[in-house]
């Protein structure tokens, strides 16, 4: 029981942290998930009077990803019954040659202009629709999602330093008197943080044990994909190679470094 | 006789520059029995406290079984340290830790192998007759018995001294006498240099000691 109440005020404080910093990677991938369905959907359109090339399109502007031409077939096809034969042929003659322009990422409005008027400077482009009206719309939305999320990083940051500066001091007081008495009979530092470190490291990895387990099950049941599947996104809750990974490495750290800042601050009592 | 502790000018004091111990000289020989006595304040706990190096000397010489405190490294500090034993008023000892391991501490540290520690140990409980509180912690114990567990570590590594404060300040008369007689017993069966710190000489020793006493920060032998 003792030495269960000694481990739990460092396991909850790391589980804490673990936990929020979870949180943050779920709405982070939720976020890029969003932004990859954006750019999906995003698209320019350009209208030329000769045919274009992709690959020189591709290899001059490097935030292009494909360059698809848009049949005018579905709109001639409208006009077969309102006009002959020879008209026709006219009109597909005169009528101008339309792109369907996709990008890399989703752009960011100077990006889009840019673009849009490098792309007029080209001999055979009249036209270049960016719809830059919605993109703006959508882009800022993105932007206040994106500066949500970067706020939340900063508050777990800061509730991070809080917690640790007051396990630091709990732990001083829990490991002083220890640390002292072996100090009294020549213990040298290594010895006398042993103790230290060794709790330090198998809470470390009892607590990232524990947020593993809990987002695993989370994700084996699949209980928050509904949510994302409502906004047309997908995102995994846990990855368990990355994000176990990078958990343990958080645990380890902090606890490690508890360890040595309690150590390098540890002073004998005279 | 070899002298295991050298004292020359020696002046003690704390950070506030208040002096504690004012240029005094003595020497300890070893095997020596030694009381230091004292009003309340007058530099015991702190003559004390710079003979196993937690408080450095501010002038003069100290020496402690041939190593010289005067700016001590934390290396050499340690190396003097595992040939002390050191008992305190309130016991020091490690309370998440049981009895045996309290005991076993100055072996760990000095790397002696597990097995024989263990002899040791029971070999030592026996001695300060706790063997049938074995696998008790501290608290569970009472003053008498903690300050028994406290001695058998003192005792555990074989010290060339051992330094006692107040040994026994909080104890009944009976379990005073238990560590009087496992203070005298350290010093006619094993040879070791006894140093301890007391308000009152008991009457009942029986080992030939010597007796220092300190008054307005001067340190001198009472005959």
């Amino acid at each position: 029981m003792k030495s269960i109440r000694s481990h739990f005020s460092l396991i909850a404080a790391l589980f804490t942290i673990l936990f929020t910093v979870q949180v943050y990677q779920i709405l982070d991938r939720s976020i890029s998930s969003y932004e990859e369905t954006l750019r999906a959907n995003y698209s320019m359109v350009v209208i030329a009077t000769s045919a274009l090339d992709e690959g020189p399109i591709k290899a001059r502007f490097p935030l292009v990803r494909s360059l698809e031409e848009i049949s005018p077939e579905k709109v001639i096809k409208r006009l077969e019954e309102d006009m002959d034969k020879t008209s026709l042929g006219l009109l597909r003659a005169s009528l101008p040659k339309f792109y369907k322009l996709s990008l890399e990422h989703y752009p960011q409005p100077e990006e889009v202009d840019m673009l849009s008027s490098k792309l007029m400077n080209q001999k055979a482009i009249k036209k270049v629709e960016s719809f830059s009206q919605t993109h703006d719309q959508i882009y800022k939305l993105l932007l206040l999602y994106k500066g949500v999320t970067q706020i939340f990083a900063f508050a777990i940051f800061i509730v991070t330093m809080l917690l640790i500066a007051k396990e630091m001091r709990i732990w001083q007081f829990q490991h002083q008197d220890r640390m002292n008495i072996m100090a009294l009979f020549g213990a040298p530092m290594m010895l006398r943080s042993a103790v230290l470190f060794r709790l330090a490291i198998m809470d470390a990895l009892i607590a990232a044990t524990l947020i593993l387990a809990a987002f695993g099950i989370i994700s084996v049941n699949g209980w928050a994909e509904p949510y994302f599947a409502d906004i047309n996104i997908h995102v995994t809750v846990f990855n368990y190679a990355k994000d176990s990974f990078l958990h343990y490495a958080i645990a380890l750290s902090l606890s490690t470094l508890l360890a040595s800042m309690l150590i390098l601050t540890h002073k004998e009592e005279v | 006789m070899d002298k295991v502790i050298i004292a020359k000018d020696l002046t003690l004091s704390y950070n506030n520059n208040e002096t504690i111990i004012n240029q005094s000289t003595f020497d300890i020989n070893s095997g020596d029995f030694v009381f230091i006595t004292g009003a309340s304040g007058s530099g015991k706990s702190t003559l004390l406290k710079s003979l196993y190096g937690a408080l450095p000397p501010k002038k003069g010489e100290l020496s402690v079984g041939g190593v010289t405190l005067n700016n001590i490294s934390s290396k050499k500090l340690n190396f003097l340290r595992r040939h002390v034993g050191i008992v305190f008023q309130d016991y020091k000892l490690i309370k998440e830790w049981t009895i045996e391991k309290n005991v076993m501490l100055p072996l760990i540290i000095s790397g002696y192998a597990k097995d024989v520690s263990e002899v040791q140990v029971q070999k030592l409980l026996t001695h300060v007759k706790l063997n049938h509180q074995l696998g008790k912690y501290p608290l569970e114990l009472s003053g008498g018995e903690q300050q028994r567990v406290a001695m058998a570590r003192a005792l555990a590594h074989n010290p060339i001294i051992i330094l006692a404060d107040e040994p026994t300040g909080n104890l009944d008369d009976y379990s005073s006498q238990v560590i009087w007689n496992l203070l005298e017993g350290a010093c006619t069966q094993l040879k070791t240099t006894v140093v301890v710190v007391t308000h009152h000489i008991p009457e009942t020793m029986k080992v030939d000691y010597k007796h220092f006493h300190i008054e307005y920060g001067s340190i001198y032998e009472v005959n």
